[in-house]
């Protein structure tokens, strides 16, 4: 479902992130840097309530708006009942819509907030993702002090929280229109390689959006997809060219291979992922480069791998599902 | 389904290399680097402290446990594990560090419905499965007409 927008901008976005993505080459791109995975809390998961805070503040320091007058605000993370948007954007707002779409969650909530700013119903909207490396591997993966070697194709989990203000105000950055995506099952069951699960949705996604524009993929400068990694971007270039012949090779890139410097941080294996991986690059290096018009048209994909431990150990497949907005420079 | 199978041959052509072989010689070695230490332990508590072989045996686990654990809360365990690979694992070392693992994970739950309820959380079932075996060998073994 392909929706366009007429008067949705981008106001403004914040960044906040740890340790791992300040030793990435975007460092200097991001508001404010923690050096501690705790971020000053006792617990991984208070660690990240306290990060969405922290990108909640500074976008309402950078927008000069206070709490009182953001219209709504919709949240979403990875943890379990969503509680790093609950519990972090406690307070601000006159309203609060907390979102599940996994990895994919960024866009699906600048989506929401453009039809309600499009369809009148509110004037502005802050869209908060967030995901915490340890907090994460403490819920789907093992403890997090245990060692267990992971094999090349895996991928790692971002630290961070990232804010955006949706205003109906005139700035230099339009949300253009969005592709809202499907669930896709291509019988994908390696959680060790969510490059893979996760590239089937962005084929879905990225055909329908250019089937329903009409558009060719050059007619945008750049498409990023979310957090496909090393592997699941090769796959998706291999798997568009062959299948509809359409050439991926120049305008695109994965903010999960952006976001940290693959050779020299080999902790990372594939690159980035999480809600927060995709949003860090686009709230900072992306929309920079679009505010001073090096680029014009932008394409996000992020991508969620909708994933369960409990179903899958119930020997159930690892769905997937990527949403799409396209971002003008004006 | 044709889908499905033209995804799939796209995407192995496209897989991770793993080192699996280089994996398994490295856990050979450092395995049996432990293994070596752990004998030594035992000869060295036998000639010092006048003790059995089996209670020898056992200081020696005990001293190894006490290690994993330590080193697993001092945080540098799992950096050695990604360079001995699974040679640290599969000992009773592992063993130690997946329980001292899950219990740091969850100490801020408290000691009840963190610690107490996730220790077991990857140990468990070694626990288990390891009673099993150990009952069902000692019953073979029963029936071959040894001795209890």
């Amino acid at each position: 479902m392909t929706t366009y927008y007429k008067d949705v901008y981008i106001d403004e976005t914040a960044t906040v992130c740890g340790p791992y993505e300040k030793k990435g080459p975007l460092r200097r791109y991001f508001d404010k840097c923690y050096d501690d995975l705790y971020v000053g809390e006792d617990s991984y998961e208070k660690a990240e309530i306290k990060l969405v805070r922290s990108s909640l503040k500074t976008l309402m320091n950078k927008a000069n708006i206070d709490k009182y007058n953001i219209d709504l605000v919709i949240g979403g993370d990875l943890l379990n009942q969503i509680t790093a948007s609950t519990y972090g954007t406690y307070g601000v707002g006159n309203g609060f819509i907390g979102i599940y779409g996994a990895c994919s969650s960024s866009v699906l909530g600048l989506i929401i907030a453009a039809n309600f700013i499009e369809g009148g119903f509110v004037n502005n909207c802050c869209c908060v993702v967030s995901s915490h490396n340890l907090s994460s591997e403490k819920q789907f993966r093992n403890p997090v002090e245990y060692g267990a070697p992971r094999p090349n194709s895996s991928t790692f989990t971002s630290t961070g929280a990232a804010s955006c203000l949706l205003s109906r105000k005139k700035t230099s950055i339009r949300v253009e229109s969005s592709t809202i995506g499907k669930i896709v099952d291509y019988g994908q069951n390696d959680a060790n390689d969510m490059g893979r699960v996760m590239a089937p949705a962005v084929i879905d996604t990225l055909k329908r959006h250019l089937e329903d524009t009409g558009r060719k993929v050059d007619y945008y400068d750049l498409i990023l997809t979310g957090d496909l990694g090393k592997y699941g971007k090769e796959i998706l270039i291999d798997y568009m060219r062959n299948c509809y012949n359409i050439n991926l090779k120049d305008n695109y890139n994965d903010c999960g291979t952006m976001l940290y410097d693959l050779y020299e941080q080999k902790d990372v294996h594939a690159g980035g992922s999480g809600p927060v991986c995709g949003a860090l690059v686009v709230y900072s290096y992306i929309m920079h480069l679009m505010r001073r018009k090096k680029i014009k048209r932008v394409l996000f994909l992020a991508t969620g791998a909708l994933f369960s431990p409990t179903l899958l150990y119930q020997k159930e497949n690892i769905n997937a599902i990527c949403h799409a907005i396209s971002l003008e420079a004006v | 389904m044709m889908k499905n199978t033209k995804y799939n041959l796209i995407a192995d052509s496209h897989k991770s290399e793993e080192t699996k072989i280089k994996n398994a010689i490295i856990a050979f070695f450092t395995g049996g680097l432990i293994g070596l230490i752990g004998e030594g332990m035992i000869e060295l508590f036998c000639l010092n402290f006048s003790m059995s072989r089996t209670d020898a045996g056992t200081l020696m686990i005990v001293v190894y446990i006490f290690i994993a654990s330590l080193s697993t809360a001092l945080g540098f365990f799992d950096k050695l594990v990604s360079i001995c690979r699974c040679g640290l694992l599969i000992p009773i070392t592992g063993f130690a560090h997946s329980m001292t693992s899950s219990s740091l994970d969850y100490k801020k739950e408290g000691p009840i419905y963190g610690i107490g309820s996730n220790m077991f959380k990857l140990a468990g079932s070694v626990i288990i499965y390891g009673v099993l075996a150990a009952w069902f060998f000692g019953l073979i073994r029963y029936l071959l007409g040894g001795s209890l």
